[in-house]
């Protein structure tokens, strides 16, 4: 999901810019607030750790492999502002020693997966967690939340990709949000299984994070709410309010059935089309709902499995930390 | 499996390499680099109408810079090629619009420029100069501290994560999908652990020298 440089123009790249600083700034200011110096070295660690974790691919069908994106892992173990600061100093790295991600769309990026990915997650996250309690809804939680910011992320992504008008909504919108609703399986699935893995090995590091919802104050929340807000008015509501308008402004200027999208991958949810809503973005949008359903109960399942499993556990993997 | 295990050690000796070879570009300062770099990229995205005039001239210039720096040519290109992919995924969606290939096209060659751009800048700029030129720009502390520890650890967890998944695989055979995955997953748990005790013992030892 990494933007590289050359698919957003001057004025998406600034505005992209402003949200990051002030998504970032929160998290610093918030960071520097309740946060002991101790967790400074951590967060340097955390950082490296979420790079290198971003590193290890994971083998998805026919060859291919994905790897995680990891802002909802780095916001259950570290908390929100701390993860929001993780995941950008990754990104920063990324960019600046790997030219992975433009230097341009380095706001974009960092908004998309650091501001957006981390805050939104977090925001299911601890909904979720109030809902269920317990290592279960802990599992459950984090894993639908690293599901749902994927697919914001990817969003966000694609409003930004139509506002510079390099990919069209229309376009972007059902490709973005379709892949990365398979994509968000896998990283719900591995975000659960590792968190699963550090509660058995050290429950205490889990634990510190489990009383964290709303701890830092109702302001700094409102004051994500507002970047996340203003993210969402400037690259998706123009796009996807104004539904009929919209939609036939797509279709006419697109000049394309919109049957003619088939997603690169296949799955049973990509080739979702409501019979009687003829347009990709709507049918992509039903697809989400129906799909966030699905994820959900998937994560209902394997948080039951992760749990209740734990007993007779003693697979090899256990090991591998003696090493 | 041993493919990939070739790719990671290859992974960890290609991080910067070449930033700190001798040469009249790796010896200007970074600030320069930096400032250079980014106009570059700013110039080649966001001018209005773009020429292939212009592009041409920019990517000379960098050819230019490339045999000025003495970074293998070959290394680049690899960089360059292992890279690429990323922005052909997305520019791809650019084709299905009215008139297309030229979009499709011109965004191929603006993003090469700056990709080619920025592996410049990175292997002929030691990190830790453009992280003091990001200091004096004023950026948070705790972000510098933060990339600062960031940049010096993460060969050390490259290297733990190649060790634990060494031990994996000699003990383990061949395994099966969902075994790779729970198996991943605890590596990735464990790397998380590690790195959290390894956080605590910096912590104490740079308390210990007097760090505030």
């Amino acid at each position: 999901m990494h933007i590289p440089d050359g698919f957003l123009d001057t004025k998406t790249a600034v505005t992209t810019v402003v949200l990051a600083a002030a998504g970032v700034g929160i998290a610093l200011r918030r960071v520097k607030r309740e946060i002991t110096p101790r967790t400074a070295p951590l967060m340097g660690l955390a950082a490296a750790f979420v790079f290198v974790a971003q590193m290890l691919n994971f083998p998805v069908a026919g060859g291919t492999s994905g790897h995680l994106m990891g802002s909802v892992l780095a916001v259950v173990l570290l908390g929100p502002s701390a993860g929001v600061i993780v995941l950008t100093s990754v990104l920063v790295v990324q960019s600046l020693l790997f030219a992975d991600g433009g230097i341009l769309a380095l706001g974009a990026n960092v908004l998309n997966m650091a501001v957006v990915g981390s805050v939104g997650g977090y925001t299911v996250y601890s909904v979720v967690r109030r809902l269920i309690t317990g290592d279960r809804g802990r599992l459950l939680a984090a894993a639908f939340a690293a599901w749902c910011s994927t697919v914001l992320a990817s969003i966000f992504c694609a409003g930004e990709l139509a506002w510079s008008g390099t990919v069209t909504w229309g376009l972007g919108f059902p490709a973005m949000a379709n892949v990365h609703m398979v994509i968000g399986v896998g990283e719900a699935l591995i975000t659960a299984m590792v968190i699963a893995a550090v509660g058995r090995m050290r429950p205490d590091l889990l634990r510190l994070q489990s009383g964290a919802p709303g701890n830092g104050g109702y302001v700094n929340l409102v004051a994500y709410g507002l970047v996340m807000t203003a993210g969402l008015l400037i690259f998706v509501v123009p796009f996807g309010s104004p539904w009929p308008d919209g939609l036939e402004k797509v279709a006419a200027t697109l000049g394309f059935e919109s049957r003619a999208i088939s997603p690169p991958v296949s799955s049973p949810l990509l080739d979702y089309q409501t019979p009687g809503i003829g347009s990709a973005a709507m049918a992509t949008i039903m697809a989400g709902l129906i799909g966030s359903v699905i994820v959900f109960g998937l994560s209902w399942i394997l948080a039951r499995s992760l749990t209740t499993g734990r007993a007779h556990d003693t697979s090899p993997e256990k090991q591998n930390g003696a090493d | 499996m041993t493919l990939h295990r070739k790719n990671r050690t290859v992974q960890t000796n290609f991080l910067d390499r070449y930033s700190r070879l001798q040469s009249p570009l790796h010896r200007s300062p970074a600030s320069w680099k930096l400032l250079a770099a980014l106009t570059l990229v700013i110039v080649t995205v966001g001018v209005p109408r773009p020429s292939w005039l212009q592009f041409a001239f920019t990517a000379v210039l960098l050819i230019v810079i490339a045999l000025i720096s003495t970074i293998p040519l070959w290394f680049l290109l690899k960089r360059l090629i292992l890279l690429e992919p990323f922005v052909l995924g997305v520019a791809i969606l650019t084709l299905f619009r009215p008139g297309g290939v030229e979009v499709f096209v011109l965004i191929l060659v603006k993003s090469t420029l700056c990709l080619f751009t920025m592996i410049l800048l990175s292997n002929s700029t030691p990190f830790s100069e453009l992280l003091a030129v990001l200091r004096r720009l004023h950026v948070p502390a705790v972000l510098i501290t933060t990339l600062a520890l960031m940049y010096r650890y993460l060969f050390v967890l490259i290297d733990e994560a190649e060790r634990m998944k060494r031990a994996r695989l000699s003990r383990t055979f061949a395994p099966q999908r969902a075994r790779t995955w729970i198996s991943l997953a605890t590596v990735i748990g464990q790397l998380f652990v590690r790195s959290t005790e390894r956080a605590e013992r910096i912590f104490q030892a740079m308390t210990a020298r007097g760090w505030k």
